[in-house]
């Protein structure tokens, strides 16, 4: 009776095993599955002429040129989205950390960007088009970049925080006994500290950044174009693969996958190399 | 008589800390006020149309015909419903096993293979998640569809109708894989605040590893695993071009998983262009948009709050 019941147990046991490795295998699959699709798709429709040209007269339906106004419009959209999201989130999480570190008033401000991390991408570029109708402004690289900043910011703010969470507190309890104010104790002590983890930050805001369609449609525009002024709209890259694929003309559509493989490859070009700079960065921190 | 005192450096430096304290307070309000500004915007915007008609009658009507000047959003809500809560149905046991098998049986080797592969599969954009979708996942579907339709048709959400393979059943599996790596993190980080003495205890008394799991781990972490697979539903609910290039985009209230959907935010992105040359239009998709705001934040501040009292009551 008892050894029937020991028997049972194992068996429950190894049935939830298998099923617990059945489903890790299953998850590590399906990033091969996608990445192996996009690759044999993309890779035969690649080609220097892609890179390195804008879209010719007839190239939606089949004819010569590249999507280079998407790859730099994409480039230029990002970097500056993440370049003012920088100029806030990282003040405010050193604030969250020096100033205020334990106290109601960041928790709300913690609970706030959690809830701005949610928001779905659509929302923001709802959003910013009822600005831009506000004020008049026509879809442009601008109205875009600032989208992008706002849907950057807590994902940036967030991660910066998780980071300097970890610093020592004896650390910056030194650095305020030996007479320094709160200010000279973040700027000089505490960032210093947190280097790795705001190269981090801003890899993964950019990488979200570039990739994302749903804000940029309503904001940045799309236009065949290199974007020359802030005032011109601008074309991006997850843009380019969606109206490649909209299309009816299969050529087109290869191109289509060519340029999700550029995209792919860019985005997890960052992924990797944030990971290789925090490490090499966490070597100069006060562990 | 107010007296000015010397400029020394020590006041120079006590000056500059508080001036970049008010600086400090005015950041740190910025995230509500943002928040709050998107709703009173879209607020705003859409104001012409919910004043136009009762809510309830904008939410539950079926017929939409933009041209004619009727708005019902009641397929749109019904396509998010169902494309959200089919994914999380696929997503949610496997992303729960694999958090629990790498808190309570991996190796730290293989958690340490985890994690940069979570992070590769979050890093993907979504775009190229609906490219993958449209290449493999709408085939597979409309292969399977036929069959499973006559082995299972005479359950009506199995029937299949839907000579495509654009259907919710593909916009599903596509989301499953997208919100998996989030799942999966918010359960590791629910599932590690247990302490370790409730585990010992447990095997100690001759419980095997799963029996200490179901037992012990499970009930103490239910609350915040629900208020992560929450978390992951808002941001399912929200997920746009993945979505919108699977799931067939059809303004009709779907009854199988092979129908065809129209979810709120292929609703916003598909028709932004003429939503400015039709009366009432702009103010109905910036409805659309002001629902699924208001959606999210429920979701959202609920299972943050949720989440953040575990959290502290496992530091106590």
């Amino acid at each position: 009776m008892k050894s029937r019941h020991f028997a049972k147990c194992h068996v429950e046991e190894g049935i939830f095993k298998a099923l617990m490795i059945g489903s890790f295998a299953l998850l590590s699959a399906s990033l091969g599955f996608i990445l192996l699709t996009i690759i044999i798709k993309g890779l035969p429709a690649l080609n220097l002429a892609m890179l390195i040209q804008t879209p010719r007269g007839g190239y939606y339906l089949g004819k010569e040129g590249g999507i280079l106004n998407a790859i730099l419009g994409s480039l230029y959209l990002a970097g500056g989205g993440t370049l003012l999201a920088l100029l806030f989130s990282l003040p405010l999480a050193l604030f969250l950390k020096v100033y205020t570190n334990h106290s109601h008033w960041s928790d709300m401000v913690r609970l706030a960007l959690d809830v701005l991390w949610g928001i779905p991408s659509i929302v923001y570029g709802a959003f910013g088009f009822t600005i831009m109708l506000a004020l008049n402004m026509r879809a442009s690289l601008l109205a875009g970049i600032i989208v992008l900043a706002l849907l950057e910011l807590p994902i940036m703010a967030r991660a910066v925080d998780e980071i300097i969470r970890m610093t020592p507190f004896d650390l910056e309890q030194a650095s305020l006994a030996l007479g320094a104010t709160r200010l000279e104790t973040a700027v000089h002590v505490v960032m210093r500290q947190m280097l790795p983890g705001i190269v981090t930050a801003i890899l993964l805001a950019f990488g979200r950044g570039i990739g994302d369609a749903a804000s940029v449609l309503f904001t940045a525009g799309y236009t065949d174009r290199i974007p020359t002024s802030l005032m011109r709209p601008a074309a991006s890259l997850p843009l380019a693969v969606f109206f490649q694929l909209s299309t009816p003309f299969p050529e087109v559509q290869r191109r289509a996958y060519a340029s999700a493989l550029i995209l792919t490859v860019i985005v997890l070009a960052i992924s990797l190399g944030s990971r290789w700079i925090s490490g090499r960065l966490s070597r100069y921190v006060v562990k | 008589m107010q007296v000015r005192r010397p400029a020394t450096a020590l006041g120079i430096r006590r000056r500059k800390d508080s001036a970049a304290r008010s600086f400090f307070y005015f950041l740190a309000a910025l995230p509500p006020i943002l928040a709050t500004a998107m709703l009173l915007a879209l607020l705003y915007r859409s104001w012409p149309i919910l004043e136009s008609k009762p809510l309830w009658k904008l939410l539950a009507d079926k017929i939409w015909l933009p041209n004619q000047g009727e708005f019902g959003f009641y397929p749109f809500i019904a396509g998010t419903l169902w494309v959200t809560v089919v994914a999380m149905i696929l997503a949610v046991p496997p992303c729960l096993l694999t958090a629990i098998y790498l808190v309570e049986y991996a190796s730290s080797r293989l958690r340490a293979f985890m994690k940069p592969l979570l992070d590769l599969l979050a890093a993907i954009p979504s775009v190229v998640y609906g490219v993958w979708g449209m290449l493999t996942i709408v085939p597979m579907v409309q292969a399977i569809g036929p069959k499973m339709g006559k082995l299972l048709g005479f359950i009506p959400l199995f029937s299949s109708k839907n000579p495509t393979g654009f259907s919710i059943l593909a916009g599903s599996i596509v989301l499953a894989v997208m919100v998996a790596p989030f799942i999966i993190a918010v359960s590791y980080e629910v599932l590690h605040t247990v302490p370790s003495g409730y585990r010992e205890a447990s095997l100690a008394v001759g419980a095997t590893k799963w029996q200490t799991v179901k037992y012990a781990v499970l009930p103490k972490t239910m609350t915040g695993i629900v208020a992560g697979v929450v978390l992951g539903a808002s941001r399912a609910l929200g997920e746009t071009m993945a979505v919108l290039m699977v799931v067939g985009n059809v303004p009709k209230v779907p009854a199988s998983i092979f129908d065809p959907a129209y979810p709120l935010p292929a609703l916003i992105a598909n028709n932004y262009g003429e939503m400015l040359s039709i009366p009432l239009y702009d103010a109905a998709l910036m409805s659309a948009a002001l629902i699924l705001l208001v959606i999210v934040l429920v979701f959202n501040i609920l299972s943050t709050l949720m989440l953040r009292r575990i959290a502290r009551r496992a530091k106590e």
